[in-house]
């Protein structure tokens, strides 16, 4: 099996999986408990926090744990509304993940203003926009980190200095980012930062939201006490555990890691574009994720190159894994102005840690007599 | 998207793709909100205008579509082979899909594309032949409205 879809979920790492099994049944104690394997639990979670602090760079009173990528995204943006109600402005990117997209569209019933910042041709959001749009009224602004489809990477640094000049709190959507690049998150600007562990060798359905110290915002989840009153419910100490080690692996492959997948991955480009005439890279040449490869192969569409690859048993995606219950075209690729039908035919590959070069030479070997053969169906291809 | 053992036999091994050059009737339809696109050539004999005597002697397709407009179309074209524009004029996309062991809901209108491109074929024969009044009672492709 050759999986290249680590940009919907990556598998646990076994290190992540050894390291978070005594905590399902030898230190399963809650960690509120005051008796010694409560005070047990409670140290692993509260390590964990130390890993992720360092990790990032922030404070370890800056980290809250989550159950994943979505949860934290709303965190940001509904737990800073909630709390501060005098700003009513909340602006985002046009390609941001439904997580962050859905949830601001969501604050327009409660009387805010969202509006959504367009993108270039490569994804890129438009920075003049935003020096346009913002003002004293705006909340939050939030722009991915990357884009998990085109895996385009976003000027935060510039956005965070333009969100502050108003006062506005800057929120980035890191799913995509954390364990693949490196983040200082003192350095960068970021206000509050949201990470999911699937996404970089950690379990699902846990992650993390990072606020800065002295940023107030309200809980979605009200109860118990944990993560500060700000996050109730009985910790995911596993989960935590995992989440941490995680960080730890990926910090010691810093940076090689991205090198060998940028090779992989620049090879696999090279190599099918010399191979299949009228197929385009979707996303920017240059500022892109190491590991994420989206094309158009013109012509044909995107279920039928993905299902033929799955016969061949090559796993990739179209697009987002969310949006393939859907019939219209990815609204990321749409945003970056590419014609409807060049955006049903787009194919992505997200490589990860299990990725070798003989994965990349059989999808080369393979994909281009899957297209030829779908081309020979299309009445939209003449030779 | 779950899709039936048949539906991927067909989607990977699809009958009568191409085209023919000298085709009695061509007609091709289109879905906007997925993009799709499917056309279909037939040739007839004996090339009457009796409905119920015309019958579809050979077909080809070509489509821009997804897994389940491939299989419809390949199954379709399987399905009218032989059989008398009548039969086609009463195609219904259910047919199509149950031959099919079922599509996904959101994916009947794959099944409705492959039938109205079929239809819209047999209406242009009949043009062809001067009988733009049998045509119209044939369904065809929808306006772009209706045809989700
Ligand atoms: C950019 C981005 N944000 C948020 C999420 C959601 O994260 P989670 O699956 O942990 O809820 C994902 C992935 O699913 C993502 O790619
Ligand atoms: S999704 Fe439209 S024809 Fe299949």
């Amino acid at each position: 099996m050759i999986y290249l879809d680590y940009n919907a979920t990556a598998p646990a790492d076994p290190e992540v999986i050894e390291a978070m099994k005594p905590y399902f049944n030898e230190l399963y104690a809650n960690p509120s408990s005051i008796h010694t394997p409560g005070q047990k639990a409670k140290q692993a979670v509260e390590h964990s926090r130390a890993i992720l602090a360092q990790f990032l760079n922030t404070r370890v009173d800056e980290v809250y744990f989550t159950s994943g990528g979505t949860e934290a995204d709303n965190l940001a943006i509904k737990g800073l509304a909630f709390s501060r109600n005098k700003r009513k402005k909340i602006i985002y990117s046009s390609i941001e993940h439904h997580a962050v997209m859905n949830t601001c569209k969501y604050m327009a019933k409660f009387g805010y203003e969202v509006i959504a910042v367009p993108v270039d041709k490569y994804g890129v959001v438009d920075l003049d926009f935003i020096r346009d749009k913002i003002d004293d009224n705006t909340l939050i602004v939030s722009i991915m980190h990357a884009n998990n489809e085109v895996g385009t990477i976003e000027p935060i640094k510039e956005i965070a200095q333009i969100a502050h000049k108003y006062g506005a709190v800057f929120h980035t959507d890191a799913v995509q980012t954390v364990g693949k690049l490196r983040i200082d998150f003192k350095e960068s600007g970021i206000d509050m930062l949201s990470l999911s562990g699937h996404k970089f060798y950690g379990p699902k359905g846990v992650g993390a939201l990072i606020v800065k110290k002295g940023l107030r915002f309200d809980p979605l989840l009200h109860g118990g006490h944990q993560e500060k009153n700000h996050r109730a419910g009985t910790e995911n100490v596993p989960g935590i555990v995992g989440l941490a080690k995680a960080c730890e692996l990926a910090q010691k492959e810093f940076p090689q890691e991205e090198k060998r997948l940028r090779q992989l991955r620049d090879k696999l480009w090279r190599e099918i574009d010399s191979r299949i005439p009228e197929i385009q890279l979707n996303g920017h040449p240059e500022t892109m994720l190491a590991n994420t490869l989206n094309i158009s192969v013109k012509y044909v569409e995107g279920e039928s190159l993905i299902l033929n690859l799955n016969a061949a048993g090559i796993y990739a995606s179209t697009g987002s894994a969310c949006s393939s219950g859907s019939l219209e075209p990815s609204y990321v690729l749409l945003a970056m102005g590419i014609p409807a039908e060049v955006a049903h035919s787009s194919l992505r590959f997200s490589l990860g840690r299990w990725t070798g070069q003989e994965d990349i030479d059989k999808v080369i070997e393979v994909l281009p007599g899957i297209v030829e053969k779908l081309r020979a169906m299309s009445p939209l291809y003449k030779k | 998207m779950e899709y039936s053992e048949k539906v991927m036999e067909h989607f990977m091994n699809p009958k009568n793709v191409g085209e023919i050059k000298d085709a009695d009737g061509v007609g091709t339809c289109g879905n906007p909100v997925c993009g799709d696109l499917m056309t279909f050539y037939i040739k007839i004999e004996p090339k009457t205008d009796d409905l119920n005597a015309a019958r579809i002697v050979d077909i080809r397709f070509k489509t821009f579509g997804c897994a389940a407009a491939i299989a419809v179309a390949s199954m379709a074209s399987e399905m009218v082979k032989g059989k008398t524009l009548m039969d086609v004029k009463n195609l219904s996309r259910n047919e199509v899909a149950e031959e099919l062991d079922g599509l996904p809901p959101v994916k009947m209108h794959c099944s409705n594309l492959g039938v109205q491109a079929i239809q819209e074929a047999v209406k242009d024969y009949l043009k062809k032949l001067g009988r733009d009044d049998l045509a119209d009672q044939i369904r065809g492709c929808l306006e772009s409205k209706e045809s989700e």
